[in-house]
């Protein structure tokens, strides 16, 4: 049901679309680890975008940090260039509650006021939490509660999958 | 089997709440807290060197002992992860009028602290808060007696790791007054625990505890001869303050026998590393050629000293509903 090139075909052509629209100049393109990382390279590429990949690693500012904790190995969050009054284009793999998207948000903004962010996602699913939602996005899906939808591999051999949580574990 | 410390240290699903000492603590979490001091010192290239962590959190450091360093990069630690610390030495508050620190304690609970810091001149004393003071609060111990001097140790460790990358053929030297030293205990306990090939200590007998060899060490009194083969030198400071009588015939002889010169420092390996946990005694443990040399990674523990603390304050807050 989910084509992983339809999928990226929709979310390069709209990204496209948003770029003009809004009149981004010069955007810096931030992709959020670890889901949003492959994504992010892969549109990178396509787009042409001149200035090197950011990478975020929200662990620091996530919202539930005291009910489940730090994972080490946190990777330290690598904005090539100063955020302060930038265009940025913000990559995830897929948009759910929304809280993902607020911690990244505040991390970028601890780093400068940039001029304007666009999100985009390979999937939005329902679930949202908080009042976001992305600019772009591939497809948009509704699951039940207890699936999930995951990203595996590296660039060449992406994939998608359907995970549904046993509710008695 | 198991001490009380241990018990003492994790929650009830063996994460850290409390740090006291490294006694106890298995590879895995030391591993833990040395992987995840590895993402905060990365941190230092940010432009804005704060993440919300502990946001909210109120961290009390109790210095009952005097520091510079340990204090400030406790302090640094926790404000980079956004908590709100307070500092106090308590030889300039209320226990100078005679208020126990049982009763320091109960006070400042009363004012909801998460996290108590504790130094103190008495061997035990951050173990007897932490056993006291309310369920919710952890401590970290920042130096008791002569016992312990855990985070001490680990950014100790974080530096030899981030050099050497391994443990496991490394032949360590801790050199001096390892009697009264409680970061040579924990160093030592570190090392035993993250698997080092040898840990050796080299020191005249009066500077060295008794059954010293039970704590998982090789003996020298040469330091000529027990510097062959060493990966890593630790100098310890001359603690002079603790000294109740005298086991020293003078400094100078001192330096003469068991003093790291840059001649001495040819006997170790070539690419041996020349640490110390501070201050240091200059023409006393060290030389200062050797101190501000090119092995010297003396300064780097300083700075691997915010990263390693905000390791273990962040590691110690996290899953407050468990106890």
């Amino acid at each position: 049901m989910l084509e992983l090139s339809e999928l990226l075909d929709n979310l390069e052509t709209s990204l496209k679309d948003i770029i003009v629209k809004r009149k981004l100049v010069n955007p810096l393109m931030i992709g959020i680890r670890t889901g949003g990382t492959v994504i992010a390279e892969i549109l990178h590429g396509r787009l042409n975008i001149h200035e090197p990949l950011g990478l975020l690693d929200i662990s620091f500012y996530r919202d539930d940090f005291s009910q489940i904790g730090v994972h080490p190995n946190v990777k330290p969050s690598q904005l090539p260039t100063h955020i302060e009054g930038r265009d940025i284009i913000l990559i995830d793999d897929v948009f759910y509650t929304g809280r993902t998207i607020r911690a990244a948000l505040n991390e970028i903004f601890d780093y400068g006021r940039p001029n304007q962010v666009v999100l985009g996602v390979l999937i939005e699913r329902d679930g949202k939490q908080i009042p976001l939602c992305p600019d772009c996005f591939g497809a948009r899906i509704t699951l039940a509660a207890n699936q999930r939808i995951k990203l595996t591999g590296s660039s060449e051999q992406l994939a998608i999958h359907l995970e549904t949580i046993d509710a008695t574990a | 089997m198991k001490s009380m410390a241990d018990n003492l240290q994790l929650n009830s699903e063996g994460k850290l709440k409390h740090f006291l000492t490294i006694e106890g603590l298995d590879k895995s979490l030391l591993t833990e807290i040395l992987d995840l001091a590895e993402s905060f010192v990365d941190m230092t290239d940010n432009q804005v060197k704060k993440v919300p962590l502990l946001r909210g959190k109120t961290i009390v450091n109790l210095f009952f002992e005097n520091s510079t360093r340990t204090r400030t990069t406790f302090e640094l630690a926790a404000k980079r992860l956004s908590a709100d610390v307070l500092s106090m030495s308590i030889s300039t508050s209320s226990t100078s009028k005679g208020e126990s620190l049982l009763d320091t304690i109960r006070n400042l609970e009363a004012m909801f602290v998460d996290m108590f810091v504790v130094r103190h001149g008495i061997s035990g004393a951050a173990h007897f808060i932490a056993q006291q003071t309310a369920a919710h609060i952890s401590v970290i111990n920042a130096g008791d007696g002569q016992h312990a001097h855990p985070t001490q140790a680990m950014l100790d460790m974080f530096t030899i790791r981030q050099i050497k990358k391994d443990f496991s053929n490394l032949r360590v030297a801790i050199i001096g007054d390892i009697l009264h030293s409680r970061v040579a205990r924990s160093q030592i306990q570190a090392l035993n625990t993250l698997g080092a090939a040898e840990v050796r200590v080299i020191a005249p007998k009066t500077l060295l505890p008794a059954y010293v060899e039970t704590l998982g060490v090789s003996v020298s009194h040469n330091l000529t001869e027990g510097l062959k083969d060493i990966d890593v030198i630790i100098m310890l400071r001359l603690q002079k303050e603790r000294m109740s009588s005298a086991l020293l015939p003078s400094e100078s002889e001192y330096f003469k026998c068991f003093g790291l010169t840059e001649d001495k420092l040819k006997i170790a390996r070539p690419d041996a590393i020349v640490m110390h946990p501070g201050p240091i005694n200059r023409g006393v443990e060290i030389d200062s050629k050797v101190a501000d040399g090119p092995q010297s990674v003396i300064l780097k523990q300083v700075s691997n000293g915010i990263a390693v603390r905000m390791a273990v304050m962040s590691m110690a807050m996290q899953k407050r509903g468990v106890v």
